[in-house]
């Protein structure tokens, strides 16, 4: 056992850091350290920076355009970028659809989609849920039926985050009615351009348009963007799912935030002395700290193991772990941060994603500190966290029935 | 002790829970908000004519001659249906001001007009550097022949832009961090040298920037001692709590309602979600801190009328840090037991979790006030 930093791993971490230096731009790290959602634009635009230095899929396989990096040299870039804080490659394309499309998908598909998806010449959404097919998603209803050459869909989805930047949609749908529930879903690519979708913002609590409702009206997809084998799609959503509940644990993104956190609380008096001298407030920043020290353990645990077994598509429990804990950091840090404002938490401010929402003021340093704007509407928006990718307790279910042989 | 509601309390509270049951819905508190107020004109009307407005003032004086257990019902009411009006600032707050601190004359001229509807007041004690400390004052009252001139700028005045008046404090004398040397003055909205600023606070209040610029104020416009005004804030601001940590109790009640309710109807798996044990459980423990805030704002109401300011404090502190504790706990747990729908404006159990938060925040979050009773010696004395 050898629990340190091996020194290629330390010169790594240091290139990452000089190129997130050179070449991010400034306009996009100052928003982010303000706690804000970078704007498409500026996704779009780093992402075509990280793609021209190769490095736009961290997990990708090298013949797909990722970098062949060890899985450590993943996550010390993931760090970095979180830190810096720069945006994140756009998790739809490179986390979700796109190990999909290599794991399951045909040489035609691996052509036609992966490159645009490195490039985000093509932004993708995500078409799982539906109202009635929450935590139950087997439940989903949206039904696909072959005529011809087409699949014809019709049905709803739900919650699908920034479907209105979208390009393209990966849809689970059902397309055999008679079979077991889990064994009639396919896994199919729709272009939100096709006639019959119809998307209609959901405003969520803060204010923010970061959700809708997709509609599905007689929507004719070409038979050839069904990915892997017909009703066999649950099969690529266990997958995809499994990748996104291990990003969730975000511990760099934690650190930064914690870092600017603790650099407000030394500029905010309360009782006449910094937070950063109020033992109550710094017990709880403390507190949140060890967590996060011990989920970054975990995650070195769990990388370990996976470079140990690459290829390797077995479901870890510790994955669980990791959203739980990591969405539960988050959450708190936020609290934190909306308690540090105090009372000019409370103004509305411009809402954490870009887009229309009918009730932003500009931001006026007459009316609040402008470190302050939004950090309430961070924190309730985030109570998402422990929703969405697979509820914390549906997380608790997975591990008490498949580790825990409850 | 006695927890039973006396025949006129309970025809108050029915009075009000009637009106509200009809007249607030979710649906019409979502087009109360739409309005360029951003509260109804025409429920601030009814709460006159039942006489809401007029509640903890003296039938003598116009009033409904109300004690704070009335106070109590209404803010609870009020709660539930997470209004939007600003009852709590003119009625709670201004007008324990001018119970406390006016004169007979002061009152005079402006209770009947208050009870009436005519006119609403607003709280400006928050500056930049202030948080959470009412002591902590830079905005000047300067003496000026028989009258004061104002100087400063006050933020988040919760319903600033809607207010007549202002309870202002400012200092008279001392340093910015002194007990001592503080005021209390009454300064119309409309005076020369008061410029107001107006937004939207995230759980669908509203409130200001007030500015003050060589503001003129007569004689009568300060509320008692000019020097020592801080008893009569801080006595205030207790009673207050106790109207918050009511208001508190009955926004949580119609989250957690809200909440079981949703547990019994939505199915997923093939079951409703309320037969899943985990859920159950944390039903369960929703309840638990409702009822333990229930508790704690019976105490609040009945320690709020202690005139020793020191036990009264401690004890409001205390009360602070249950509701705090409780409305984090219920609120989370709204949002998280709806799934998805409680994250979205059109639904309802997102915008209690909001202002259960925001409750939370007014006069000092629950983590403020235990370090101020922890600070203080807790309440149970050493042996
Ligand atoms: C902001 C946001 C963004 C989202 N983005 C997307 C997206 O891009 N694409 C997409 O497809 N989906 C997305 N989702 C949907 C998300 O995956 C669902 O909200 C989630 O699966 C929960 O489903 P639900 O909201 O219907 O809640 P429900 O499933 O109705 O759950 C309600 C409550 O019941 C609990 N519960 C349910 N079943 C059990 C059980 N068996 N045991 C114990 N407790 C249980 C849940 O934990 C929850 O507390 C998003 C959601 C949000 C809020």
């Amino acid at each position: 056992m050898d629990l340190r930093w091996t020194d290629e791993e330390k010169a790594f971490r240091e290139e990452v850091r000089a190129f997130i230096n050179t070449n991010l731009p400034t306009e996009t790290r100052e928003r982010m350290k303000m706690g804000k959602s970078p704007t498409k634009a500026q996704v779009v635009q780093w992402q075509q920076i990280l793609n021209k230095r190769g490095w736009a899929a961290p997990e990708w396989p090298k013949e797909h355009g990722g970098p062949g990096w060890t899985t450590a040299q993943r996550y010390i870039f993931r760090e970095e970028l979180m830190l810096a804080p720069a945006p994140s490659p756009l998790g739809f394309n490179i986390n979700m659809c796109g190990p999909v499309i290599i794991a399951f998908g045909n040489a035609e598909q691996k052509a036609r989609f992966l490159p645009r998806m490195l490039n985000l010449d093509d932004w993708w959404c995500q078409g799982f849920s539906e109202p009635g097919a929450g935590s139950d998603l087997a439940g989903l209803k949206t039904r696909a039926v072959k005529e011809g050459d087409f699949w014809v869909v019709n049905g709803q989805k739900t919650w699908t985050t920034l479907a209105q930047h979208a390009d393209w949609i990966f849809l689970l749908v059902r397309t055999d009615p008679n079979a077991k529930k889990q064994e009639g879903i396919s896994f199919l690519l729709v272009d939100m351009k096709t006639p019959g979708i119809t998307v209609r913002p959901i405003i969520t609590i803060e204010g923010g348009h970061e959700v809708n409702e997709v509609f599905f009206d007689d929507v004719k997809v070409p038979a050839e963007n069904l990915v892997g084998t017909e009703n066999r799609g649950w099969d690529c959503a266990k997958y995809l799912l499994g990748n996104e509940r291990f990003g969730q644990a975000r511990v760099g993104a934690s650190r930064e935030r914690i870092a600017r956190l603790k650099k407000i609380a030394a500029e905010t008096y309360d009782g006449g002395k910094p937070l950063t001298q109020d033992i109550g407030f710094m017990t709880k920043v403390t507190e949140i700290e060890v967590e996060l020290q011990a989920l970054e353990m975990t995650v070195m645990r769990v990388i370990a193991t996976a470079m140990k077994n690459p290829g390797s598509n077995k479901p870890d429990p510790t994955t669980s772990v990791l959203k739980i804990k990591g969405t539960e950091i988050q959450q708190g840090v936020s609290e934190m941060l909306m308690k540090a404002a105090g009372p000019y938490a409370w103004v509305d401010g411009d809402p954490d994603m870009e887009g229309g929402s009918d009730q932003v003021v500009a931001e006026d340093p007459d009316i609040a500190p402008d470190w302050a704007f939004g950090l309430a509407g961070v924190y309730f928006n985030w109570r998402k966290q422990s929703i969405y990718g697979g509820s914390n307790e549906i997380q608790r279910n997975i591990m008490a029935k498949a580790f825990l042989g409850l | 002790m006695d927890f039973d509601l006396s025949e006129d309390q309970r025809l108050l509270q029915d009075s009000i829970s009637r009106l509200l049951g009809d007249k607030y819905g979710f649906e019409n508190r979502k087009a109360y908000l739409k309005t360029a107020e951003g509260w109804s004109a025409e429920m601030w009307a009814a709460y006159a004519e039942l006489g809401l407005l007029g509640l903890p003032f003296a039938e003598a004086e116009g009033g409904f001659g109300g004690g704070p257990e009335e106070t109590m019902l209404v803010a609870e009411q009020m709660g539930r249906h997470i209004t939007l009006e600003p009852w709590f600032t003119t009625v709670v707050l201004g007008g324990g001001f001018l119970r406390h601190g006016a004169s007979a004359a002061q009152r005079a001229a402006v209770v009947p007009k208050l009870a009436e509807g005519k006119l609403k007041l607003a709280f400006a004690h928050t500056e930049r550097q202030s948080r959470y400390d009412l002591f902590d004052v830079a905005t000047t009252a300067k003496k000026d022949g028989a009258g004061w001139v104002l100087d400063g700028a006050k933020g988040m005045v919760i319903h600033g832009d809607s207010a007549d008046m202002f309870v202002v404090t400012a200092r008279t004398a001392g340093g910015q961090r002194d007990k001592s040397g503080i005021g209390v003055f009454l300064v119309d909205a409309k005076a020369a040298g008061v410029a107001v600023k107006g937004f939207a606070t995230v759980d669908g209040q509203r409130a200001a920037q007030v500015t003050f610029s060589g503001v003129k104020l007569g004689a009568d416009a300060v509320l008692g001692d000019a020097d020592g005004g801080l008893p009569l804030v801080d006595r205030v601001v207790d009673e207050a709590i106790a109207a918050l940590a009511a208001e508190a109790v009955g926004a949580m009640e119609a989250a957690h309602l809200m909440t079981l309710d949703y547990l019994k109807t939505r199915q997923q798996f093939g079951r409703t979600i309320g037969s899943f044990q985990a859920l159950q459980h944390r039903s369960a423990d929703m309840m638990v801190a409702l009822e333990q805030a229930r508790s704690m704002a019976f105490f609040g109401t009945m320690s709020a009328q202690d005139s020793d300011p020191v036990a009264r404090r401690k004890n409001m502190a205390a009360v602070k840090v249950q509701i705090g504790r409780s409305a984090r706990f219920v609120g989370q747990q709204t949002v998280q037991l709806h799934g998805g729908i409680a994250m979205t404006m059109e639904y309802a159990a997102g915008h209690y979790f909001k202002r259960l938060t925001a409750n939370d925040g007014s006069f000092g979050d629950a983590d403020h006030w235990v370090r101020v009773l922890a600070e203080s010696g807790g309440l149970v004395a050493a042996a």
